[in-house]
C-alpha cells in the first residue's frame, strides 16, 4: 500500500473512531471516557494549530499556550460580566452566547497572535523559540494580574456557552461540537497546506533565502501562519473554557507550550493529523502511567528524550510509512 | 534615596544570580549551537543539594563545594547521555529532548526531598548587617553574593581571554572540524564546558538557597529570565549575559519597588499596587520587545 493511501486510511479510521466514541463509553459504561476524549480534541487542535506553525512555516514557537489562553480568557471575561450584567469596561456587555463569544476568542488571539507574530518574525532560530516564550510569559504575568477575574486563582464559569438551541451542557453534544470545529479546521488547514500559499510556506521552513530570492516577501507569508496557527489555538482555548468551565492562567504557563510541542513531535511533524494523534497519545499515556504512579513524569521525561532521538518521524510517519518515501 | 540604593543593590544581586545563569548557558549556545531548557534543573540541583549537605555537616562551604560538585558531574553526565546526540539534530529536538529533562529533574527531587520546600540558613559568618551608608544597613550575605558573581565573570575573562583550554574553547566555537583536526578531544572540551555552565548555575542555585526557598520546578522561572537576559545580550557573548543579566535585575527590582509607587501620582493607591505590580512584572519583556525592535540580534550580536 502506498504511503498516501496508508495516509487516508489512517484519517478515515481515526474520525470513524472520534466519530463513534462516545457510543463506545455509552457501552462500556464509563462516562469519563466522554470528557477524557473532548479533552483529546481540543488538545489535538491546539496540537494541530502549532504544527501549521512549527512543521509547515519552520517557526518553532515556544508561546503557543498564550493564544489557547487569550481564547479562554476571552470566553470566561465575557461570561463574567454577562453573569453579573456589568458591561465590560462600562459600555461591551458581556455575553455567553457561543456564536458571539467564540469568533470573538478567535479574533482575540488572531491579533494578539499579529502583534507577537510581527515582533518575533524579526528574528529567527534560537531567538524566535526564546522571544516566542517570553512574549507567552508576558501574557501569563498579564493573566496572573488580572485580580479582577481571580487573578492567580483564576475564574470560574457557571456554566457553558449557549450555541443556539444545542445544549452543550450535555457532554455528548460538546463533544460532537470539539469534533466539528476539530474536523471543520482539518478540513481548512489541509487545504491551506497544499494551496500555493502552503507551498511558499513550506518553501520559507527549508529554504527562506530561495524563497527570497523568487522574489517572495517571506516573512509575510509566515506572519500570515502565525496568525492563523493562533487563531487555532484561541478557538481551543474557548473549546477549553467550556470543557472544564474554569480558567487559570495555568492555561498560559510556558509548560503547556512545551507539551503542545511534544505532542505534534509525538505524532508527527508537518502531517496536521499527526498531532491530533499525538494528543491523543499523550493524554491517554499521562493518564495511565498516573494510574500506578504519582511519579510519572520521572518516567515519561526519558519516553521523551527517546521519543526525540530515535522516532524522527513520530508516530504518524511511522504508521504511514511516510518516512520511508521520504528517504 | 537610602530606598532607592538599597533596591539597586538588591537589583545587582539579581543581576549577579542572572549572570552565573547565563554565562553557562550561553556558552553552549555559542559554542555548541544547543539550546538547553533544562539548565535550570542544575540550578535546582545545586540548591538541594548544597542545602542538604550543608544542614547535614552544618557546614555552609561543605555545601557548596558539594552543590558545585553534584551540579557539574549531573551536567556532564546529561551532556554525554542525551546532548551529544542532539548537537547536529535541529532546535526543535534540542527543546523537546530537555524538555523531557526537566520532568525527569522536578520529579526526581520531588521523589527524593518530597514536595516541601527546604530552608537553608545564612551561616553564621555572613550573617547580620552592615552599614553601608549612614541610614544604608543591608545584610552582609547578599553583599557576599555580589562579590562572588564579580569574582567568577572576572575569572571567566581569565579563563577565555589567557589560557590555552580558553583558546581551544573559542576555537571549536568556531570551527568544530579543524580543531579536532588539530589534535584537541573536542568531545571531551564540550563535555568540559557544559560541565562548567552547569557548575556555575549549582553555584547561582546553592548562592540563592538562603534568599529563597529551594522547591521543585525552581529553576523554571530563573530559566525564562536567563533567556530574556541572553536575547538582549546576544546568543553566545558573555558580555552580553554580564550587561543583560545586570539590565534585566535592575530593571525587575526597581519596576517591583517604584512602579506602584510613581502609578500613585496618577491613580487610585490600590488601582496603582495592582497596574503597578502587573506592570513591573511585564517590563523586562518590555524592555527586552524594545531591544529586539532595535537589535534583533541583541546588544552584542556574536558571528556572522
Amino acid at each position: 500500500m502506498s504511503a498516501v493511501n496508508r495516509t487516508s486510511t489512517l484519517v478515515t479510521s481515526g474520525a470513524l473512531f472520534f466519530l463513534l466514541l462516545p457510543f463506545l463509553a455509552d457501552y462500556i459504561g464509563n462516562p469519563y471516557l466522554l470528557s477524557l476524549f473532548s479533552r483529546v480534541l481540543i488538545y489535538g487542535l491546539a496540537a494541530a494549530s502549532l504544527d501549521l506553525l512549527v512543521g509547515y512555516g519552520g517557526l518553532v514557537s515556544l508561546g503557543h499556550a498564550a493564544f489557547v489562553g487569550i481564547g479562554a480568557y476571552v470566553v470566561a471575561i465575557m461570561f463574567h460580566h454577562g453573569a453579573e450584567a456589568e458591561p465590560l469596561l462600562g459600555f461591551i456587555s458581556g455575553s455567553e452566547n457561543g456564536f458571539i463569544v467564540w469568533p470573538l476568542a478567535v479574533l482575540a488571539a488572531a491579533g494578539a497572535a499579529l502583534l507577537i507574530g510581527a515582533l518575533s518574525l524579526r528574528t529567527s532560530g534560537m531567538h524566535f523559540i526564546m522571544i516566542t516564550l517570553a512574549f507567552a510569559q508576558m501574557a501569563y504575568y498579564f493573566s496572573v494580574s488580572l485580580e479582577k477575574y481571580g487573578g492567580d486563582d483564576g475564574i470560574s464559569l457557571y456554566d457553558r456557552s449557549v450555541l443556539g438551541g444545542l445544549d452543550l451542557g450535555n457532554d455528548i453534544s460538546f463533544y460532537y461540537v470539539c469534533f466539528f470545529l476539530l474536523s471543520l479546521f482539518l478540513i481548512l488547514a489541509y487545504r491551506l497546506t497544499r494551496s500555493r500559499f502552503g507551498l511558499i510556506l513550506r518553501g520559507c521552513g527549508s529554504n527562506p533565502r530561495r524563497i527570497q530570492a523568487l522574489g517572495i516577501h517571506s516573512k509575510r507569508y509566515r506572519l500570515v501562519c502565525f496568525v492563523i496557527g493562533g487563531a487555532g489555538a484561541g478557538l481551543a482555548g474557548a473549546l477549553l473554557a467550556n470543557q472544564t468551565e474554569y480558567v487559570s492562567p495555568a492555561l498560559l504557563h510556558w509548560t503547556l507550550s512545551g507539551e503542545l510541542l511534544v505532542m505534534v513531535l509525538l505524532g508527527g511533524l508537518g502531517s496536521l493529523f499527526g498531532p491530533v494523534l499525538g494528543a491523543t497519545v499523550y493524554l491517554l499515556l499521562e493518564e495511565t502511567l498516573a494510574m500506578y504512579t504519582e511519579h510519572w513524569m520521572v518516567y515519561f521525561g526519558p519516553i521523551l528524550i527517546l521519543v526525540v532521538i530515535f522516532a524522527k518521524q513520530g508516530l504518524f510517519g511511522l504508521l504511514t510509512g511516510a518516512w520511508k518515501s521520504d528517504e | 534615596m537610602i530606598l532607592l540604593v538599597e533596591q539597586i543593590l538588591n537589583g545587582l544581586q539579581l543581576g549577579i544570580t542572572l549572570f552565573l545563569m547565563s554565562a553557562g548557558l550561553t556558552l553552549v549556545f555559542g559554542i555548541m549551537q544547543v539550546i538547553n531548557l533544562a539548565h535550570g534543573s542544575f540550578y535546582m540541583i545545586g540548591a538541594y543539594v548544597g542545602a542538604t549537605v550543608a544542614a547535614a555537616s552544618s557546614s555552609f562551604l561543605l555545601g557548596v563545594a558539594a552543590a558545585l560538585t553534584a551540579s557539574a558531574l549531573a551536567g556532564m553526565a546529561v551532556e554525554s547521555a542525551v546532548l551529544r546526540h542532539l548537537y547536529k539534530r535541529d532546535h526543535l529536538d534540542q527543546v523537546l529532548a530537555t524538555f523531557g529533562l526537566i520532568f525527569f529533574f522536578n520529579e526526581l527531587t520531588r521523589m527524593i526531598w518530597g514536595k516541601q520546600p527546604l530552608f537553608m540558613d545564612v551561616p553564621v559568618w555572613l550573617s547580620g548587617n552592615i552599614e553601608l551608608l549612614p541610614g544604608l544597613i543591608y545584610p552582609v550575605y547578599r553583599l557576599a553574593v555580589i562579590m562572588v558573581g564579580l569574582l567568577v565573570a572576572l575569572l571567566l575573562w581569565f579563563l577565555f581571554a589567557k589560557t590555552r583550554l580558553g583558546m581551544q574553547i573559542r576555537a571549536g566555537a568556531s570551527n568544530r572540524d579543524m580543531v579536532a583536526a588539530l589534535g584537541v578531544n573536542i568531545k571531551l572540551l564540550y563535555t568540559l564546558v557544559f560541565g562548567l555552565g552547569t557548575l556555575l548555575a549549582g553555584l547561582a542555585g546553592v548562592m540563592a538557597g538562603p534568599i529563597f526557598a529551594v522547591e521543585s520546578g525552581m529553576g523554571e522561572s530563573i530559566l525564562i529570565l536567563t533567556f530574556v537576559v541572553i536575547v538582549i545580550g546576544g546568543i553566545g557573548s558573555v558580555r552580553g549575559a554580564v550587561i543583560g543579566a545586570l539590565l534585566v535585575g535592575l530593571v525587575d527590582t526597581l519596576g517591583r519597588a517604584f512602579l506602584p509607587l510613581v502609578l500613585r501620582l496618577f491613580l487610585s493607591s490600590s488601582y496603582a499596587d495592582g497596574v503597578g505590580a502587573s506592570l513591573a512584572s511585564m517590563s523586562i519583556y518590555i524592555v527586552m520587545a524594545a531591544v529586539l525592535i532595535w537589535r534583533p540580534r541583541g546588544l552584542f550580536p556574536t558571528g556572522s
